[in-house]
């Protein structure tokens, strides 16, 4: 079995692993987009700046204060978090009771200050991040080798995705969650505090935006343009899942993933716009999106 | 003359600027007034600033009138506006240049490649509204985009250069800046006095109905849909108008043009000016491009100060600049 397809096998399940990994980014960015678009009703374009402050954060952890790949794990995402949070309180929240493009149009106009602090602090080109000791090995698994922290990155976001789910079916606040993204107003007169249940949501959100920004890290060179990118793509993951349930973004973004790693064996050229061409052909098929209401 | 101020796709409602005694074409007193005052600036403008200046903020004007067609009237925000505008600079630097088509044919060209886009894409973008809208243009604008990344007659990462001006009708000279210069002034002018006569047309009557209550509108028997895109379509036509001549203008035509950033770009000339005024992209225009050529040596912080504005529109003066002088004068401009 060293062909596939006439492809040999250790490069399809090369590609397969990064289309998994770029799945995975994509899930958990559309993850937080879902859940602060479900309460706040406001699409955060500042999400891809974000993430790259997640990875920045955890250089800086490291380079500047000696804190390692475990701590800024945890660390980074409370950082960019609580900056989440501060903008919600200060900024986003007079949006509100206005048009949804107004909060596009703001969180769009944060990204590009975001974006271009860091780009006139570190330059364009890259920061290099050193994978963690414990990962750095390498798994030979007969048919390919594995990079232990590729695996990793697959696993740690299909955990998060997992139990971001978790907390929001499952749990008491979730039930808080969904009930104020249904009725807001009505959640309010139960007594529950819904204007910091909603900024304590956007910053969940930014937090999980950031989380995957320390995963992309080691991977991806640091740098500040890796969020803009991605977020655009991000945006077609949205619209081909639709916003409507949270399973149904994760499974989005990691086929999408998947699809964009195999379009990469069979037709490279193609790799960089399968998934816009994706969004048409859902569009034409199913306008609301796989997992969304019409 | 109108009783409400036009301020955001969902704001006051806007009532039409004809009947009044004062008006005409459309025009009221105060917006002829406004009117004169351009006129005068783009005939006096060549003389006292550098034409080249001039005619790159006239093509981003034409480009910014273009985008306030669809969200000022219809309330339509499409976040992908660059690959009309970058796609109508391509096909006119290709014909101008590979096929050595006069100046003329070259921009109809662009214009028409860049509407035939506005076509198929709007008519994909209109099955969503709203917030969906935005995302679902801006990823079929990167999907444009990378097409060029990789597509042969687009150069690549060095673009079309020395895309040559070409004689006009295959007579008039244009490559003096002068010679070029009352070329685009008379394109801006065509286009700019197109968007006025389609909004204060019955079919703009329509559009501006579908934006306030599309509902209401299509109970009233107007396919909406099908307003939208024409709505939709006229706008991509004018911005493949303004990013056609700009090729030719500069001679050049590269990715910027069509990245992510040129649609940002357009989205904020048009809020800072004023969304659903017809002076207000103008004037925003003149602004942001005013501000990029003296800011152009401290480089990043021309991103940061874009955010700023953006953020500062968005939250303290919604209606722009010219919509905030129309209120304080208590006219619409």
């Amino acid at each position: 079995m060293d062909d596939i397809f006439g492809i040999p096998a250790p490069l399809l399940f090369g590609q397969l692993l990064l289309g998994l990994i770029n799945g995975a980014f994509y899930a958990m960015l559309s993850l937080g987009l879902a859940v602060i678009f479900g309460l706040l009703n406001i699409i955060n374009f500042t999400h891809g700046a974000q993430f790259m402050m997640g990875a920045f954060v955890a250089w800086m952890l490291l380079n500047w204060l000696g804190i390692g790949y475990w701590w800024a794990l945890l660390l980074s995402p409370l950082i960019v978090g609580a900056i989440g949070v501060v903008l919600e309180r200060l900024l986003i929240s007079h949006l509100y009771k206005l048009d949804h493009l107004y909060g596009l149009l703001l969180t769009f106009g944060l990204a590009l200050i975001i974006e271009g602090l860091f780009r006139n602090y570190f330059g364009s080109s890259g920061l290099a991040y050193r994978i963690p000791e414990a990962l750095s090995d390498s798994w030979d698994l007969g048919f390919m080798f594995l990079p232990v922290y590729r695996g990793w990155v697959v696993v740690a976001a299909a955990v998060m995705c997992l139990g971001t789910w978790l907390v929001i079916e499952k749990t008491r606040l979730g039930a808080y969650l969904r009930a104020a993204t249904e009725n807001a107003a009505l959640v309010q007169a139960f007594g529950v505090n819904v204007p910091r249940m909603v900024t304590l949501t956007y910053g969940a959100g930014v937090a999980l935006a950031a989380f995957a920004g320390v995963l992309a890290a080691p991977i991806y060179s640091v740098n500040p343009q890796m969020g803009s990118n991605l977020i655009i793509v991000v945006f077609a993951v949205v619209v081909i899942g639709g916003m409507g349930s949270i399973m149904g973004a994760v499974l989005t973004g990691f086929l999408l993933g998947v699809i964009e790693g195999l379009t990469k064996v069979f037709w490279p050229e193609a790799s960089a716009t399968v998934v816009f061409v994706i969004m048409v052909i859902v569009l034409l098929v199913r306008p609301a999106g796989l997992f969304g209401r019409a | 003359m109108a009783s409400g101020s036009v301020t955001s796709p969902s704001g006051v409602p806007a009532t039409a600027a004809a009947g009044h005694s004062m008006s005409i074409l459309g025009y009221s007193g105060p917006q002829l007034a406004a009117l004169a005052v351009l006129l005068a600036l783009i005939a006096v403008g060549p003389f006292v600033l550098y034409p080249v200046f001039l005619m790159k903020l006239l093509c981003f004007a034409l480009f910014a009138c273009a985008f306030n067609l669809l969200i000022g009237y219809v309330g339509l925000l499409s976040f992908g506006h660059a690959a009309y505008f970058g796609m109508g600079s391509y096909i006119a630097g290709y014909c101008a240049k590979q096929l050595g088509l006069t100046p003329e044919i070259s921009i109809l060209a662009g214009t028409l490649v860049a509407t035939l886009l506005g076509v198929a894409f709007g008519w994909l973008a209109i099955r969503r509204q709203g917030i969906y809208f935005a995302m679902i243009t801006m990823g079929l604008a990167q999907m444009v985009y990378f097409f060029c990344v990789q597509a042969p007659f687009t150069g690549g990462e060095d673009g079309i250069q020395a895309i040559p001006r070409g004689r006009l009708f295959g007579i008039f000279d244009l490559a003096p800046d002068m010679h070029m210069y009352w070329l685009t002034a008379a394109v801006f002018l065509i286009g700019f006095f197109l968007v006025h006569r389609i909004v204060h047309s019955p079919f703009g009557q329509v559009m501006k109905a579908i934006r306030e209550n599309e509902p209401r509108a299509v109970s009233l028997g107007y396919r909406a849909d099908d307003y939208k895109l024409l709505a939709f379509v006229l706008s991509t036509a004018l911005a493949g108008l303004a990013g056609a001549t700009k090729s030719l203008v500069f001679g050049i035509a590269t990715l910027t043009d069509v990245y992510w950033a040129m649609s940002g770009e357009v989205v904020l000339m048009t809020l800072l000016g004023g969304l659903g005024t017809i002076f207000g992209p103008v004037v925003g225009a003149a602004v942001i491009i005013t501000m990029e050529n003296y800011l152009a040596e401290f480089g990043a912080w021309v991103t940061v100060i874009q955010g700023v504005i953006f953020c500062l529109a968005v939250l303290l003066f919604r209606r722009g600049i010219v919509g905030e002088i129309g209120r304080f004068l208590k006219v619409q401009l």
